[in-house]
């Protein structure tokens, strides 16, 4: 088939970008979506052009490097696909798609289609970790963990930092991020020490990096490609409040690690 | 090259303890005066970036993704092995420590084996603590498998993400270190040079991948985690970024490479489509407990699987291995699909690929349990082929995988250049010549987590360290040589895209070097490459400039290095005149096609060392002595 | 952060003052459209309970501060809020599909506004009988205020629009409180939307009946 790309150029950070209008001659159904731009890239590097620069790596849905907003979508909108396992054969001849980095005020464009998602990195900084130096461990039979919880906190942990739910928040939230992390510590017991500690933390690290607020649109489950789930966001709003309103909770502010 | 193993005597079982009783310490006092660079963030580099930053060192860690937690750690999918022998099922440090060395099929060493047993408890200890969340039993106790054909269930795994919810557990670690200033993190960040000052490696020249710029990092010593190099076959169940650039900087500088063409077949992956086709991908070896795999009987047989009848379908690999059957030892199956194809009986586009059949297991347990067992792969493959594997039988066709050579580490993980520690995918220890399935994630946690934190005291503590920092000559030197590098591949304005050499390189490669060798196609490799390379010089475009984020320009500095690397790689297996686990030489095989190891001549690792530039390198041995465990053929018949 | 700042000082927190604020105010509005619909049985109870209202004496300026502290805060926090949202994403998007977010849950920010703007209106109307298009205020006879205020055609016509923005923004405000005070749990989280969207029609729906009883004729002095 034969597609329209309109593609977001944008030499560097402070660079102004623009739509770039590039023509994809003879794509075929079983490329994913980045080897259709491998395709493109390949076709602007032999005519002399600079190639479109986007993030990946792991091309199987994993390691979360690959983004793109696909037609005002992220990873292309498909249930639970990364934009790695987007196939064309969901797009038709003819077609004319839009592509976009994603947008928001903490993820600065670095160049074209990349963006740097570093301020999730700082998120887990703040708090998204149990402290657990090496060596200190106890047996790990030593602590029982109900198959229930230790599903529950995988269904959450099972999130690859790629920054969709930004993208797909019109408030450029990363409440469902923060919330699948805080979900998975707290429900394992391991978690329980610092759990008011972390989430104190983390929240406060979201508004520092400048996410926005969540008003519950929902925007983000549905484009999550691990379709993780808005009761995250309930979970965390529980545990701040909980931690917020708990003498422990003003302990652990005043606290000093970070 | 001198190469002491340094391999502490006394009975296998007391080695490591007798070691550690005598490595020399550093005091609490003085460990932050030690600056120590990292370089790589997967299992192993993560783990002792933030296990070394905990013992109070000073940590610089170093990756080229934009988050140290996409390492690609992170697409590991089956599990983790342990001999924590918590099914009863009679595991023991003895069993798993035999297994790897007759998996590696007797081409490593009996005290690093034993070792990573011995630690692989902890391992799965220190995950559990961080909140990794392990598959339980209802009872809340940790859940274990039966993975790749062992005969023991220690096998520990989360869902099919084993590997990224243990990289997320390192990750976190790693966070809490540098949110607490202990660590240093440079991502998008390539390594470009090791510099080695008088004798000692003290500090690498890393590329910001966003701006451009140079950048020279002192330290006291250098730890490699680099991973592994199996992209250099450009099709590959790898990511994209994995390279061979930082081992073969060290290489150049006087490390050696050993066992270079030990490479990885794996058996179950998503056949190629199409020549755009960038990457394969991996469907878990747990297929193959109810999958069975077959070809037509017939000679390319265009029929649809379903119009082809049992009488005329070939399940070879029942056929020919009547007790494993489809369960056979990955390099063994692999083998199989490649004979049945070249035979003109695969299946699919290009004939490349041969049936994994469910259907037979839809009848005996019903599709609902298949989807429980399988459903997220059975989405996977469907998502990427758009074929139903519930109607249809799954196609699947071997794919390189991982990469048993690296460069050479004696016990303390430390290669033959002091100061520079090399671990995980990236070093040779310990799997010889074949990885069992979930033995990687554990060797590169017990590299990062219980090794390399007590061995690199050792170096550290007993070693004069005069003051480098990064205005030292040799930094200044490493430096133009990577300017100079940059700017001749941006020089070069060729016609050619650096895709195009890779893809070509890759393609001889996979021919000549891949599942099965010979004497012929590997002289012919030979002669291919330095063509290629050469071409390459001549010939390539890199568009862009290098002050900026310029992704041609980075895979161009890789593949540069994949294509001096081939040749290393195809010499290895040129010289080693034997067959062994993942290296298959046709001419060195039983009358009924198994491999036909060579004790005499190769129980042995041979470490390669750089000579000069086109130079041909030099192959060193470090002999390989079996005082606890007797050598044996393998047989799955 | 002293923990009560932290309230106000996170976006999590300020959500949650929104949230109990907001809450406040639907209780308010729950027992306000019951009254309100007691016309249909007999406009005297309106006076009955205006009266009652008033006997209150300094009780009920207590609840008139509550309730003006309440909308404060809750607007306060929403322009807050609304500010930060806009400013997450500078550079906006040249194309962006929303997939699931419902037609309430876009307009809260702007059916607020109407709702604020209506309850001024309908302050200095009812309340203050300063603002009386085509009627004559009558203090203390609040049923016959409200059957002759409405029968302004275009006044009864605001009404109802107010009450069809309130009714949008319970459907999505209440839900979205569950969620922002983190009442969730499998067992009724299905349930949490039916609540909402039931709340919604029965404050909104009993509300608007009036100004279209009017508009119909079925109400009238
Ligand atoms: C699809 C797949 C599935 C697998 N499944 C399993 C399994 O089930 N069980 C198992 O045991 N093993 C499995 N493996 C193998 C295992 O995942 C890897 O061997 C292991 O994770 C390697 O870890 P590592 O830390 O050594 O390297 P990696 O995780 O590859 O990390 C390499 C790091 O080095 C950095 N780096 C590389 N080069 C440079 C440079 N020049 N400059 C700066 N930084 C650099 C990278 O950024 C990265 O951070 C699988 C492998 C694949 C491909
Ligand atoms: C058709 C719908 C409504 C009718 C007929 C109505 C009627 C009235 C009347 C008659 C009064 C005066 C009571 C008195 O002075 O004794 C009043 C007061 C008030 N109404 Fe309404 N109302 C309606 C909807 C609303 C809505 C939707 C809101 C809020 C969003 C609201 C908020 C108020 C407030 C704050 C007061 C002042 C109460 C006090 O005296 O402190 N009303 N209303
Ligand atoms: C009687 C009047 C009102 C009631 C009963 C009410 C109720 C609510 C409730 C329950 C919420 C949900 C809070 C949450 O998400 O947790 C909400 C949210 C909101 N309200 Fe109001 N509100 C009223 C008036 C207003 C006014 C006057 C404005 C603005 C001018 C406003 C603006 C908003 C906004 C912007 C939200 C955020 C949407 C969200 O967070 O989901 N509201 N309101
Ligand atoms: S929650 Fe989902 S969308 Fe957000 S980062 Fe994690 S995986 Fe990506
Ligand atoms: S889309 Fe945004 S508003 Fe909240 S529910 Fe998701 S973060
Ligand atoms: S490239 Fe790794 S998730 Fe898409």
């Amino acid at each position: 088939m034969r597609l329209t790309l309109k593609v977001w150029r944008q030499a560097g950070p402070s660079a102004k970008g623009t739509f770039q209008t590039y023509d994809a001659p003879d794509v075929s159904e079983h490329m994913s979506f980045l080897e259709m731009l491998d395709v493109v890239n390949e076709g602007l590097i032999t005519s002399g052009k600079e190639p479109i620069a986007f993030d990946h790596d792991c091309r199987e849905g994993i390691c979360g490097a690959c983004s793109l907003m696909i037609d005002g979508m992220p990873h292309g909108g498909r249930l639970g696909t990364t934009t790695c396992q987007l196939h064309m054969r969901h797009f038709h001849d003819g077609q004319t798609i839009l592509i976009e980095p994603f947008r928001a005020l903490a993820f600065p464009v670095v160049r074209d289609l990349v963006v740097d998602r570093g301020a999730l990195d700082r998120i887990i900084a703040a708090g998204g970790f149990v402290t657990a130096p090496t060596g200190s461990a106890p047996d790990g039979n030593d602590i029982a963990v109900p198959k229930p919880s230790a599903d529950l906190a995988m269904d959450a942990a099972a999130c690859i930092g790629c920054g969709a739910c930004v993208a797909a928040c019109p408030n450029a939230s990363a409440i469902l991020f923060t919330g699948a992390k805080v979900s998975h510590l707290a429900r394992l017991p391991q978690g329980q020490a610092e759990r008011d500690r972390r989430v104190l933390a983390m929240v406060e690290m979201m508004d520092e990096a400048g996410f926005g607020g969540c008003t519950n649109f929902g925007e983000c489950e549905r484009a999550c490609p691990k379709e993780i789930s808005v009761e995250n966001i309930a979970r965390i709003n529980r545990d701040w409040l909980r931690a917020t309103l708990s003498d422990r909770g003003e302990a652990a502010i005043s606290g000093g690690e970070p | 090259m001198k190469l002491d193993a340094r391999i502490p005597g006394g009975p296998l079982e007391e080695k490591w303890d007798r070691h550690l009783a005598d490595l020399r310490l550093v005091s609490p006092a003085n460990k932050r005066k030690f600056h120590v660079i990292v370089v790589g963030s997967g299992l192993a580099g993560a783990s002792a970036a933030a296990s070394l930053a905990e013992l109070g060192y000073q940590v610089s860690c170093f990756c080229f993704q934009d988050s140290p937690r996409r390492a690609h750690s992170i697409a590991a999918q089956g599990g983790i092995n342990a001999s924590k022998n918590y099914q009863n099922d009679g595991d023991s440090d003895w069993r798993l420590f035999y297994d790897t060395i007759k998996g590696g099929d007797f081409r490593s060493r009996e005290g690093n084996v034993y070792r990573l047993a011995q630690v692989s408890g902890h391992i799965i200890d220190q995950a559990v603590a961080q909140g990794v969340p392990f598959a339980r039993e209802y009872g809340g106790s940790l859940a274990n498998r039966s993975f790749g054909g062992a005969q023991v269930s220690r096998t520990f795994y989360a869902r099919g993400q084993t590997g990224q919810q243990l990289l997320l557990g390192a990750y976190q670690s790693l966070e809490r270190m540098i949110g607490l200033g202990a660590v240093k993190m440079y991502s998008r960040h390539e390594m470009l040079e090791l510099v080695v000052v008088d004798g000692k490696s003290r500090g690498i020249v890393a590329r910001d991948l966003v701006t451009g710029e140079i950048t020279s990092f002192a330290g006291h010593a250098v730890v490699l985690a680099t991973g592994g190099y199996g992209n250099v076959f450009y099709l590959s169940t790898n990511a994209k970024g994995c390279n061979v650039t930082a081992a073969f900087r060290a290489y150049q500088k006087g490390a050696g490479f050993a066992n270079p063409c030990f490479t990885q077949i794996h058996p179950t992956c998503i056949p190629v489509s199409g020549d755009y086709q960038s990457k394969l991908t991996l469907m878990s070896e747990s297929l193959r407990n109810d999958g069975r795999v077959w070809v037509p009987k017939a000679h390319d047989d265009q029929r649809k699987p379903a119009d082809i009848p049992e009488a005329e379908r070939d399940y070879y690999l029942e056929r020919k291995y009547p007790s494993f059957g489809n369960l056979s030892p990955r390099d063994i199956a692999s083998r199989a699909a490649k004979e049945a194809c070249d035979d003109g009986r695969g299946v699919g586009p290009g004939a490349r690929g041969v049936y994994l059949d469910f259907a037979s297991a839809i009848q005996r347990v019903g599709e609902e349990t298949v989807r429980e067992r399988y459903g997220n792969l059975f989405e996977m493959y469907e998502r990427i082929t758009g074929e139903n594997p519930y109607q249809t039988p799954m196609r699947i066709y071997p794919a390189v995988h991982y990469t048993m050579g690296g460069l050479w580490v004696d016990y303390n993980l430390m290669s033959n250049l002091p100061g520079l520690h090399v671990l995980g995918e990236a070093n040779f220890s310990d799997h010889g010549a074949n990885r069992l399935g979930a033995s990687a994630l554990m060797q590169g946690l017990a590299d990062g987590y219980f090794i390399l934190p007590y061995t690199i005291g050792d170096y550290l503590a007993g070693t004069k360290l005069e003051a480098v920092d990064a205005s030292h000559a040799a930094f200044r030197e490493a430096e133009q040589r990577v300017t100079q590098r940059l700017g001749a591949l941006l020089a070069i304005d060729g016609s050619r895209t650096v895709d195009s050499f890779h893809k070509e390189l890759g393609h001889l490669l996979w021919e000549k070097c891949g599942m099965a060798r010979d004497r012929s196609g590997l002289e012919e490799a030979l002669r291919r490459i330095p063509e290629i390379r050469a071409e390459f010089w001549k010939n390539v475009k890199v568009p862009g400039s290098a002050p900026t984020l310029n992704q041609s320009l980075e895979k161009a500095g890789r593949v540069a290095d994949f294509l001096e690397f081939a040749e290393v790689m195809c010499l290895d297996a040129l010289v080693r005149e034997e067959s062994c686990g993942g290296h298959f030489r046709t001419e060195y095989q039983t009358p009924d096609g198994e491999a036909m190891r060579d004790d005499e001549h190769f129980a042995h690792a041979a470490v390669w060392e750089y000579a000069g530039e086109n130079q041909k390198p030099i192959r060193n041995v470090e002999p390989l002595h079996f005082d606890f465990v007797k050598l044996a053929t393998r047989s799955y018949k | 952060m002293n923990r009560l700042l932290a309230l106000w000082q996170t976006t999590v927190g300020k959500k949650v003052a929104m949230a109990v604020s907001g809450l406040a105010l639907v209780i308010f509005l729950v027992s306000h459209m019951i009254s309100n619909v007691l016309i249909y049985v007999n406009p005297q109870h309106l006076d009955d309970y205006g009266a009652w209202l008033r006997s209150l004496g300094p009780l009920l300026w207590i609840a008139r501060l509550g309730l003006l502290a309440m909308v404060v805060i809750h607007i306060a926090a929403a322009w807050q809020l609304t500010r930060r949202d806009r400013t997450a994403r500078t550079i906006r998007y040249s194309r962006h599909e929303l997939q699931v977010a419902t037609y309430a849950s876009r307009t809260m920010r702007w059916g607020g506004v109407v709702v604020l703007l209506f309850i001024i209106f309908h302050l200095l109307h009812f309340t203050l009988g300063v603002v009386t298009p085509g009627f004559q205020f009558h203090p203390g006879e609040v049923g016959r205020n409200v059957l002759e205020g409405m029968q302004t055609p275009w006044v009864a016509l605001f009404y109802a629009i107010a009450m069809l923005a309130l009714g949008a923004h319970l459907w999505h405000g209440v839900w979205s409180t569950f969620q922002t005070l983190g009442l969730n749990h499998p067992a009724w989280n299905a349930s949490r939307k039916v609540f909402a969207v039931g709340l919604a029609i029965l404050v909104a729906g009993g509300f608007l009946s009036i100004p279209l009883g009017a508009l119909l004729g079925i109400l009238h002095p």
